[in-house]
């Protein structure tokens, strides 16, 4: 008797186990299922114009609002033209500094300055953007802008990314702020995947009279490419959906031209910019459908990031 | 030719390929350096500039105890700086427990089974996933249903951009509590809930604590998904179910205006806001580093 009772008190809650199990199961798949809710109510949200363009919307320069004619070309192409200025500059500068930081820094000064360069990503965005506009924006139209058109703007064929006036602000100016805005996020996956290079293999290579350049480049490098490709793709995905900074100093101009000095418009800030005043259920289902081709090109891209640093991670045996 | 002589000459220093490799390796060097140099140029020059514009407007007492004022006029950025505590609050406590609970499942329970690494890997893509589109999500489910833009959707909106910052340092945290602990505590008659509850959080305390300030951090700063949800409120408002004031969108309005004394408002704002995520950053880092 008193024994069962014993073991009644020692196995007080035989549900508790299961409950709590169910308790964090139902949250994981509540996690699980936002990112669907979000593609669903996008959806619902633009069924509208979904079924009034079609797929042309993609291809569609005519943004008017008052005629209520909507196609999604500009914003796409100054997304994407914004985000590949923003790549160009900043993966090799995040290849450097990773190389910087994993072979040639002092052990003493790498947490300082692998922090300082962590912190860029901290700053929020806003303040990319305040300071691009009232700082960065009149000092490139004044300094760096009539050098580029005077030299780059003569070039055939490809000056024309760089003709028009020098008006400080427009998609070159964007991408610039993105880049920086990417190099922290890029630097961490770079640093973090050549950490993961085995000493011995390094070593070897110096043993054999190797430059610290050619172990990067022959050693380290071919045994991280995936990740380093995953970390790249990381930052594009970044680069594609910030919406603050590139709203200051993109210019909003619902326009297509060959000129990066040219204003521009991309997804995120169209979205910004327009959506707490658009007037319409047409209007509103646009930018929704906008915000919706936007999630998927960031999902995309995010998740083969993320597949390909799980490659490297299950060839290299630990887990992310 | 025996091969140590060959040895010899590919070291010599005279060797004109020797000499280019080390000329490469030199410039590559060099570059990573400015490389280096470049990224830290630009958070100098950044922080510089917060500092130099929004300095002053810092030190001004008005700046914590006057509401936003009308163009021309003197005035603070009280209600506005309330308005985004009340919202970062409500967002953390909404989305702080959901996390932990999800992050607990991919942890501990989720070793079978898809669940765990299909919602491992979402929870990775929402990280990174475009704030403004959470605004959207929120408009859509929320304020279009309710038809009135409030501070509950803002802080609705926050908690989802928590929720997957502290599912992954949750899971993260708790995978690195060794699994002798867990063991021992099995052994000793602990029921499997009572574990995770009393061994594997506390032994990854400071670790979630870490993930949860760093998501703070990060949420007291985006402005894009506060822009169609919580609006903004000129004037003082405890009311969380109506449009209400907050720091970033009161900035971006104000900067955007082609008012002298909004803007000098926007820098104070701006620089107020960085202040506060840095110090939450390196606060968050130190914490962890102290429990390494």
């Amino acid at each position: 008797m008193s024994q069962a009772g014993a073991s009644r008190r020692l196995r007080s809650a035989p549900w508790a186990d299961k409950a709590f199990e169910w308790l964090t199961r139902v949250f994981a798949f509540l996690v699980f299922s936002i990112l669907l809710a979000i593609v669903a109510s996008l959806l619902v949200g633009s069924q509208l114009t979904l079924e009034k363009y079609g797929l042309s919307f993609i291809w569609s320069g005519h943004w008017d609002p008052v005629k209520e004619e909507f196609g999604a070309l500009v914003p796409i192409y100054g997304t994407v033209v914004t985000s590949l200025i923003a790549m160009l500059i900043g993966v090799p500068v995040s290849f450097g500094i990773a190389i910087f930081l994993t072979e040639l820094s002092p052990a003493w000064l790498k947490r300082p300055l692998g922090t300082a360069i962590e912190l860029l990503a901290a700053i929020p965005s806003i303040i990319y953007g305040m300071w691009g506009l009232f700082v960065f924006a009149p000092l490139f139209q004044t300094q760096l802008q009539p050098v580029l058109i005077n030299s780059l703007g003569n070039v055939p064929f490809f000056g024309a990314l760089f003709a028009g006036p020098p008006i400080g602000i427009g998609m070159l100016t964007a991408g610039l702020i993105l880049s920086i805005m990417v190099i922290p996020f890029i630097t961490a996956v770079m640093r973090d995947v050549f950490e993961l290079v085995p000493p011995m293999l390094k070593e070897s290579a110096y043993g054999l009279g190797a430059t610290t350049w050619e172990v990067v480049w022959r050693v380290v490098l071919p045994y991280t490419k995936v990740g380093v490709i995953g970390g790249i793709m990381l930052g594009l995905g970044r680069a594609l959906g910030e919406t603050m900074a590139v709203t200051f100093v993109i210019g909003n101009a619902h326009r297509l031209s060959a000129s990066l000095m040219a204003p521009g418009n991309s997804i995120a800030s169209a979205l910004a910019n327009e959506f707490t005043e658009a007037v319409g259920d047409v209007y509103y289902s646009a930018l929704i459908e906008l915000g919706l081709i936007l999630f998927l090109i960031t999902t995309v891209v995010l998740g083969l990031s993320k597949l390909l640093l799980l490659r490297l991670a299950r060839h290299e045996g630990v887990q992310t | 030719m025996n091969p140590a002589v060959a040895g010899a000459s590919a070291v010599n220093p005279e060797n004109r390929l020797y000499r280019a490799r080390k000329r490469v390796n030199f410039v590559v060097l060099a570059v990573s350096s400015l490389a280096l140099a470049f990224g830290l140029f630009w958070l100098v020059w950044i922080l510089g500039t917060l500092l130099y514009e929004g300095g002053t407007a810092l030190a001004r007492a008005a700046l914590y105890y006057q509401m936003t004022p009308p163009p021309g006029a003197d005035g603070g950025l009280a209600n506005a700086i309330a308005g985004s505590l009340a919202m970062v609050t409500a967002g953390t406590v909404f989305g702080t427990p959901i996390g932990i609970l999800a992050g607990t499942y991919l942890a501990e329970y989720g070793r079978r089974g898809w669940l765990a690494g299909a919602t491992r890997f979402l929870n990775d893509v929402l990280l990174s996933a475009p704030s403004i589109v959470i605004g959207l999500f929120v408009y859509s489910v929320y304020v279009a249903q309710v038809k009135h833009f409030s501070g509950w959707a803002g802080a609705m909106a926050l908690g989802l951009i928590v929720i997957p910052v502290v599912v992954r340092t949750t899971d993260d945290m708790l995978k690195l509590v060794p699994n002798t602990l867990r063991e021992a505590a099995m052994a000793l008659g602990c029921p499997s809930w009572k574990m995770v509850v009393f061994v594997t959080y506390r032994a990854a305390r400071t670790g979630i604590l870490t993930g949860i300030l760093l998501a703070i951090a990060r949420i007291s700063g985006e402005t894009a998904p506060l822009l169609f949800t919580a609006l903004s409120n000129q004037f003082w408002s405890n009311d969380m179910n109506a449009p209400m004031s907050n720091l970033p969108v009161v900035i971006f309005q104000f900067a955007m205006s082609p008012y002298e004394n909004w803007q000098r408002l926007a820098w104070g704002g701006a620089a107020l806001i960085t202040l506060a995520v840095l110090l939450l950053n390196i606060l968050a880092r130190a914490l962890f580093r102290k429990s390494d």
